[in-house]
């Protein structure tokens, strides 16, 4: 059983369709890419696993369990979502620690909470000296570890990742990156990740999906990226502008 | 090779709740006809240096220098008045974002005029033609309609080569590029970089080139300076990237994935001293 | 560890730590604005005045002499006296409980009223939002003091119900300003995280939408101060709020008409107070939206 399966998944938003018959199969413990320029249709796939996007056809199912139009209470502690923008992505008027336990709140979780914010803190890298900031003390780095840690609380098994680290300085970057795959490592997380950088997908994942205008235009092996080994010119494309510029 | 910009121990500082803060602490160097590139994450005061040349750093920020002199003018001296005939004319910035960077309000054809019309004094019939020329040097195929366009009615990569014919229609002898292509698609970067690369050399101007991006600036650029904390660590030609000495650099270089990763795990720059 | 030290901690050890520290720097923030001060100054001193009024007045708000009426500005009577002989300063200094009622009671009631409406409005959008917006607009469209004036009319005249118009012409441009906020604030990420998480509907907006309103509303409210104890005067001045023999200020606007070009004092006084409260209020609020605007910088 997949951890993730989409079939003709066509989304669309008002009158505009987005995505054209999307076909993928997602294996628990994987970890997945879609790579895609802006406006490729990357994101509101992960958007409509989520239950962020409503307006789709087609069939999703996560662990078996068909996915419904919006968001589901029970659904939040099989998957979790990270976001981008780590400036946006933390609610501004409250403290790391109450971003953390809300999660646990919300679903109804028992024990004590301060205990499991501190284990998380620990488990993505924050010394617990930051329990009690507010955002805007915190760099991006440290925020976007928070967003990772709040996604984590309620022990998801798949975690969808918008763009994770293209907001943030590159010697930060190596650094979420390295916990990320620790942590799926660690947890036997499944992930997917949209990105448009190829060196990442390459680090990070196992196979990926090339998207282009809302279609899916080829599925393969990270090993292929590596070596090259890639079918589709559009592809090759991507790949030849990723991997480096022209006069190098 | 005269040198067309020479800086000397240039500082900009900035007051703070905790004292006086430099974000540029004494930066040198000198750039010919050639092309420069500024690498270094945020905070590393690339971006303010380029805007300290152009004296666009407005109070409560303070600019100083030893020497900042361009084509023999010394640019300390030079007045509101006279920086504004500088600006445009003789030195040019292309920014990053055009949704930003361009009047909204303004259809194109009217902005690019306007940025002629401001240095040189010229015919009506005069104006248009060079504006519809400098479309077509910038790649762009239909001239004639992308002018009576409004900025929010043309893609980020034709705004930013929009942007690039403003900048360049006046023909000045150095461009200022301050991530020109960190907010467009990674296939349109390479043309918009293609084409500043293109006219820079064709009108033997001087560029600097901004970005955070190692590689990019080492494929568009004769020389590289990596700034960190306000001050150059590394300067070196473009194709000597890999031989790069200082640890920084070398950290930087390290810690990025490539396509062809092995490693299971990326290395990761020293904790800096400044991480609270 | 001073208490300096400890509100000022970058790391702050618990929950409320980390509040009083950001309650701490807005208020220091706050208070090196002199413009600022000088309102906070006068707001306390409206409330002084109102909290130990029987202690600062010389004589009774309500004692009439009509042997003494009319007497300028004295040593004994440090405001005059009106036409029915009762001290001008101690009807003022009364009159300041009853401003501080009606400012106190007006934004206790329209502003979470106009909250709630504009932040629910603003989260569901649809129906829900045309209807609630419908309602506001309609309230919106009349000028406040004439439909202030209507339910008084309607209620009868009194200081409670003045109250209650009042109220009911206030919460209308809350709730604009709730909904704007909430649209901005609807698409953000940290609340698209806060769904994701299963939060109902309810508590996304009551516990991560309201908090980020509640700087602009505190903005507007203490702004809007100013307006109200204008229209409450008004109100007075026409008969139909404070009946006598209360010290309402704009009652006693009203009264000393008959009086202004021999008897300026009459009128001028509690004028004068009006004036003064309203600029404090007009000082405070100005000094709050430099502090606590996101746009303006929020400096901590």
């Amino acid at each position: 059983m997949s951890a993730i399966a989409i079939d003709n998944l066509d989304v669309s938003y008002g009158t505009s369709k987005i995505t054209h018959g999307i076909r993928l199969a997602i294996a628990e413990g994987e970890s997945f890419a879609l790579v895609g320029e802006s406006g490729s249709g990357k994101t509101t796939v992960l958007k409509a696993i989520a239950g962020l996007a409503r307006e789709w056809t087609g069939s999703i199912s996560v662990f078996g369990a068909p996915r419904s139009h919006g968001i589901d209470r029970g659904f939040a502690k099989h998957c979790q979502m990270v976001f981008q923008d780590p400036y946006g992505s933390l609610h501004p008027r409250k403290t790391v620690d109450a971003t953390l336990s809300e999660p646990l709140t919300i679903q109804g979780v028992t024990g004590d909470h301060g205990r499991r914010v501190e284990a998380m803190l620990d488990a993505v890298g924050l010394d617990r000296k930051f329990r009690f900031r507010f955002p805007h003390q915190l760099s991006g780095g440290q925020r976007q570890r928070v967003a990772i840690a709040r996604a984590l609380m309620l022990e998801p098994k798949i975690l969808l990742l918008d763009e994770p680290t293209s907001a943030l300085d590159v010697s930060v970057q190596a650094e979420i990156l390295n916990l990320l795959k620790r942590l799926r490592r660690e947890q036997n997380l499944t992930y997917l990740l949209v990105t448009h950088n190829l060196p990442v997908v390459s680090f990070l994942c196992d196979r990926l999906a090339v998207m282009r205008h809302g279609r899916v235009v080829e599925i393969a092996g990270a090993d292929q990226l590596k070596t090259g080994a890639l079918a589709d010119p559009y592809s090759r494309e991507l790949l030849a502008l990723s991997g480096g510029h022209p006069k190098t | 090779m005269s040198a067309l910009l020479d800086i000397r121990n240039l500082r900009v500082t900035f007051p703070s709740p905790r004292g006086p803060v430099d974000v540029v602490k004494g930066v040198s160097f000198q750039l010919g006809r050639e092309r420069l590139g500024i690498v270094g994450e945020s905070g590393s005061g690339k971006s303010m240096t380029g805007r300290a040349i152009l004296k666009l750093i407005r109070k409560p920020g303070q600019v100083t220098a030893d020497r900042m002199d361009f084509d023999g003018i010394d640019l300390r001296a030079q007045t509101d008045r006279q920086m504004r005939d500088i600006r445009g004319a003789r030195i040019s910035m292309v920014m990053q974002d055009p949704k930003f960077s361009l009047n909204p309000v303004i259809t194109i054809g009217a902005q690019i005029d306007e940025a002629l019309i401001t240095h040189q004094k010229l015919a009506r019939g005069e104006v248009r033609k060079k504006t519809l020329a400098m479309l077509e040097a910038v790649r762009i195929n239909d001239p004639e309609r992308v002018t009576r366009l409004y900025p929010h009615e043309v893609s980020g990569g034709m705004g930013q080569r929009v942007m690039i014919a403003m900048m360049l229609i006046p023909e000045p002898d150095l461009l200022i590029a301050d991530e020109p292509t960190s907010a467009l698609d990674v296939s349109v970067q390479a043309q918009v970089l293609d084409i500043i690369d293109d006219l820079v050399r064709k009108n033997g101007m001087g560029l600097i080139l901004i970005s955070h991006d190692l590689n990019l600036v080492s494929a568009y650029c004769d020389r590289i300076l990596v700034m960190r904390g306000g001050e150059v660590v590394e300067e070196c030609a473009a194709g000597e990237l890999a031989n790069a000495q200082h640890p920084y650099t070398k950290g930087l270089l390290a810690s990025m994935p490539r396509i062809d990763e092995t490693r299971s795990e990326l290395p990761v720059l020293d904790r800096r001293s400044w991480a609270t | 560890m001073s208490t300096l030290d400890w509100l000022l901690d970058d790391s702050p050890a618990s929950r409320m730590q980390a509040r009083l520290g950001r309650t701490y720097r807005i208020t220091r923030s706050l208070l090196k604005n002199p413009l600022a001060v000088l309102g906070l100054i006068i707001i306390l001193a409206l409330i002084l005045m109102a909290m130990f009024a029987p202690w600062i007045a010389t004589h009774s708000a309500t004692a009439q002499d009509l042997g003494a009426r009319l007497q300028p500005p004295s040593a004994e009577h440090w405001m005059g006296t009106d036409e029915l002989g009762r001290d001008i300063w101690s009807r003022v200094v009364y009159g300041a409980r009853i401003t501080l009622l009606i400012v106190a009671l007006v934004a206790v009631l329209a502003a979470p009223v106009g909250l709630i409406v504009g932040a629910v409005a603003g989260y569901f959008g649809g129906w829900v939002d045309r209807i609630l917006m419908g309602l506001t607009d309609i309230f919106l469209s009349m000028p406040k003091l004439i439909l202030a004036l209507a339910f008084v009319a309607a209620l009868g005249p009194g200081i409670e119900n003045a109250i209650i118009a009042i109220a009911i012409a206030t919460w209308p441009s809350y709730a604009r300003i709730a909904r704007a906020e909430t649209l901005t604030i609807r698409s953000s990420e940290f609340i698209a995280a806060v769904q994701l998480q299963g939060a109902s509907a309810l508590r996304v907006i009551v516990r991560h939408i309201l908090p980020l309103c509640t700087s602009s509303m505190i903005i507007r409210v203490t702004l809007d101060m100013a307006g109200i104890i204008l229209t409450a005067a008004g109100l007075g001045f026409i008969g139909l709020g404070a009946q006598p023999p209360l010290p309402e200020w704009g009652a006693m606007i009203s009264r000393g008409r008959q009086f202004i070009l021999d008897q300026w004092w009459v009128a001028t006084m509690p004028g004068f107070a009006i004036v003064v409260v309203s600029l404090g209020f007009c000082f405070l609020g100005d000094g709050l939206r430099d502090v606590l605007d996101p746009k303006h910088g929020e400096r901590q």
